[in-house]
């Protein structure tokens, strides 16, 4: 068992003839991933990295009978990608480009929800099942088969994360990176709850960082709900305060965002919190021993 | 991306949101050919910083004559100001903004700003206008009023009446006004990616009209491709040279107080990496993200940028190499030694992507000052050693 993908999930890569569609799609490939093909509007008919190439998601769902896209098209076009794989009826988008403009992933996020598709990102590493499964840019040969799952707002620190609980002799199940946009698809909180329900997931690694109130909304739901061991780290006590022009941000979360609050709501819920994120795996270690 | 006060006002009245009239000066000259302009005889002397808490700081006075808006346009031209989100250095005023003076009333708070959780833009509003708006948040919540908006439906009428109502304006005419402000408001801030606006006060005026009397607006920088207009609005003067050089060649630089210089992948990572240099004792002197796409070159231009800092005792790389690979940055190091004199230690931890060939890179290189870190801890604990003269 993992969380929502594993060797028998079939991808398409939207974006799939680009130069980073096309790279990363083959390292997925060779680490096991089913790429099952990929859509470039225009090239529909074509053959890329010996897979299908289609004009629509439309086309590849129905030929392929893919259910997650990776998305790698460029920025101004992801909204309209995400709005395309929902429409189509796949069931998990994981969106890695960077620099897609706030305002078209609202308008994309609420169409995701609306047709039922779950989402990763934007600007983000991707998902991983290790051993089965990987989605995403992520170096594949750091993540071990194991019973941990890793959730991460940051890339390199899901990596830095996951490379410290292997070398303690432990493995990943699942390792998510949601990115850290103003607005992002699947948060700490379902997949903690998935961590929770997955048999094979005897502890979870949740990394943050400081902004926003997903962390300590997350607290919140870990104190109610998650028997499993936490360890937590949240990146950005020494960052310097902001140098903000207007006040509503801060009114609006009813937080300031600081690292500090997280980590206190964090261990008030019972979280193993560690300061620096060179503990992660010792802690992992204390929690599962 | 931030722009001025005036700048924000451009586009207010471009939208039909009533503003005072005010002209932009460079010179005290300006300033008071753009007083007799507007006619009158009170006028606002503006500081145009981007930076709240100017009022306080002493960047906004009256001037009741000519001879006093010249006389408060050279005391604020070239001064620097300090207030509680400048930073202890302040920044220097290049720019005042010369308004005809309103007669005020009474003192309201208006935003617009996305809401993380809600997904959407939320207006908020409150009768304590003119105050530092977090502290009526912290003690009297209640008088806040929040209205979330979905761009898919966008402004209803709803939305104006209970923004109306929740100001406790009963009269008809200052209704319909205040609800065409509102709305105009959250069209500007769809239509233009806006990331936040606040005018802080938006004052109601003896004759029942309402006007913004300050402006303050921040847009998405991801979304600034189509919006030309607005990029060109940026001031350069208000941005840190070295941060803006580094960014040039795609390096995210904050410069700190610390003397461990930091390059990093990620910018979570980055923020780790100081975390526990900090944790070890020791401290950071900068966050640098090299991204994604670091090479040889932009690995050489971040060394010059971090060793400009005469405070720097170390150098700490830490790279997990996913899209990065660490034999680009070996290589990068090798062309820093070359181009810059890098007098300090340099503390190295490549792991991840062609980690192997980095590390052989780096050992036929032969380069006196570097040192091996086997992993995040052990090099922050030899970067702070290092730094410390151990």
């Amino acid at each position: 068992m993992s969380i929502l993908v594993n060797k028998d999930t079939k991808v398409i890569v939207q974006g799939f003839t680009g130069k980073e569609g096309s790279f990363h799609a083959e390292q997925c490939m060779d680490y096991g991933t089913q790429i099952v093909g990929g859509v470039t509007p225009g090239k529909g008919g074509q053959t890329h990295l010996g897979k299908p190439v289609f004009n629509t998601v439309k086309d590849a769902v129905n030929t392929t009978g893919a259910t997650v896209s990776m998305i790698f098209v460029p920025p101004a076009f992801v909204a309209d990608a995400v709005m395309e794989a929902a429409s189509a009826g796949i069931e998990l988008a994981v969106i890695i480009t960077e620099g897609a403009p706030v305002r078209d992933m609202q308008a994309a996020k609420a169409c995701a929800v609306k047709n039922g598709m779950m989402t990763i990102g934007p600007n983000c590493p991707g998902v991983i099942t290790a051993e089965e499964c990987k989605i995403g840019i992520m170096p594949g040969m750091i993540f071990k088969k194991g019973n941990v799952g890793l959730i991460s707002k940051s890339g390199t620190l899901t990596y830095e994360g996951a490379n410290q609980v292997c070398n303690e002799g432990y493995g990943i199940s699942t390792a998510v990176g949601i990115g850290g946009d103003p607005i992002i698809g699947l948060s700490y909180k379902q997949l903690l709850q998935m961590f929770q329900e997955d048999p094979e997931t005897e502890a979870i690694v949740m990394i943050g960082e400081i902004g926003g109130d997903l962390e300590i909304q997350a607290a919140a739901y870990i104190k109610e709900n998650i028997t499993k061991p936490v360890v937590a780290f949240i990146a950005g006590q020494t960052a310097p305060a902001g140098k903000r022009m207007g006040h509503a941000g801060a009114i609006i979360s009813g937080s300031a965002g600081t690292a500090k609050e997280k980590m206190d709501a964090l261990q008030a819920a019972g979280v193993k919190v560690v300061v620096s994120p060179a503990e992660i795996g010792k802690a992992v270690k204390e929690v599962l021993s | 991306m931030n722009i001025h006060e005036y700048q924000a006002k451009q586009i207010f009245q471009k939208y039909g949101v009533p503003t005072p009239r005010g002209i932009i000066a460079n010179t005290p000259d300006q300033a008071v050919a753009n007083a007799q302009e507007l006619g009158g005889n009170i006028w606002v002397v503006k500081a145009q910083i981007h930076a709240g808490g100017r009022g306080l700081g002493g960047g906004v006075k009256l001037a009741k004559s000519i001879d006093e808006v010249r006389e408060l346009a050279t005391e604020i031209l070239g001064m620097t100001l300090v207030t509680h989100q400048t930073g202890p250095e302040g920044k220097l005023v290049q720019k005042v903004y010369i308004e005809e003076g309103a007669n005020i009333q009474d003192e309201l708070y208006l935003s617009v700003v996305l809401d993380r959780a809600a997904e959407m833009p939320i207006i908020m509003a409150s009768t304590e206008g003119g105050m530092d708006i977090e502290t009526v948040a912290e003690e009297t919540p209640e008088k806040i009023i929040k209205i979330a908006v979905d761009p898919a439906y966008g402004f209803q009428g709803y939305h104006g009446r209970e923004l109306v109502f929740g100001l406790g304006i009963t009269d008809k005419a200052e209704q319909k006004k205040m609800i065409q402000f509102a709305s105009k408001l959250y069209t500007l801030y769809m239509e233009n990616d806006a990331e936040m606006i606040e005018i802080n006060p938006l004052i109601k005026t003896a004759e029942g009209d309402f006007l913004a009397l300050d402006g303050k607006m921040g847009f998405d920088d991801s979304a600034l491709g189509r919006h030309p207009d607005i990029e060109d609005m940026r001031d350069i003067s208000e941005e840190d040279p070295d941060e803006r050089e580094a960014s040039q060649y795609g390096l995210s630089y904050i410069s700190l107080d610390g003397e461990i210089g930091c390059m990093v992948n990620g910018a979570g990572l980055a923020m780790g990496t100081m975390d526990t240099i900090n944790y070890m004792g020791g401290t950071p002197a900068n966050f640098l993200d090299v991204g994604g796409s670091a090479n040889a070159e932009t690995v050489a231009k971040g060394f010059e940028i971090i060793l400009k800092n005469p405070k720097v005792k170390a150098i700490f790389v830490n790279i997990f190499g996913g899209i990065v690979r660490c034999d680009r940055i070996a290589n990068g190091i090798i062309e820093a030694t070359k181009i810059t004199d890098v007098n300090v230690p340099v503390i190295v931890r490549l792991d991840g992507t062609n980690a192997p060939e980095a590390a052989e890179i780096l050992k036929n290189a032969n380069i006196s000052n570097l040192i091996v870190g086997d992993d995040l801890g052990d090099g922050a604990a030899k970067a702070v050693a290092a730094a410390k003269g151990e």
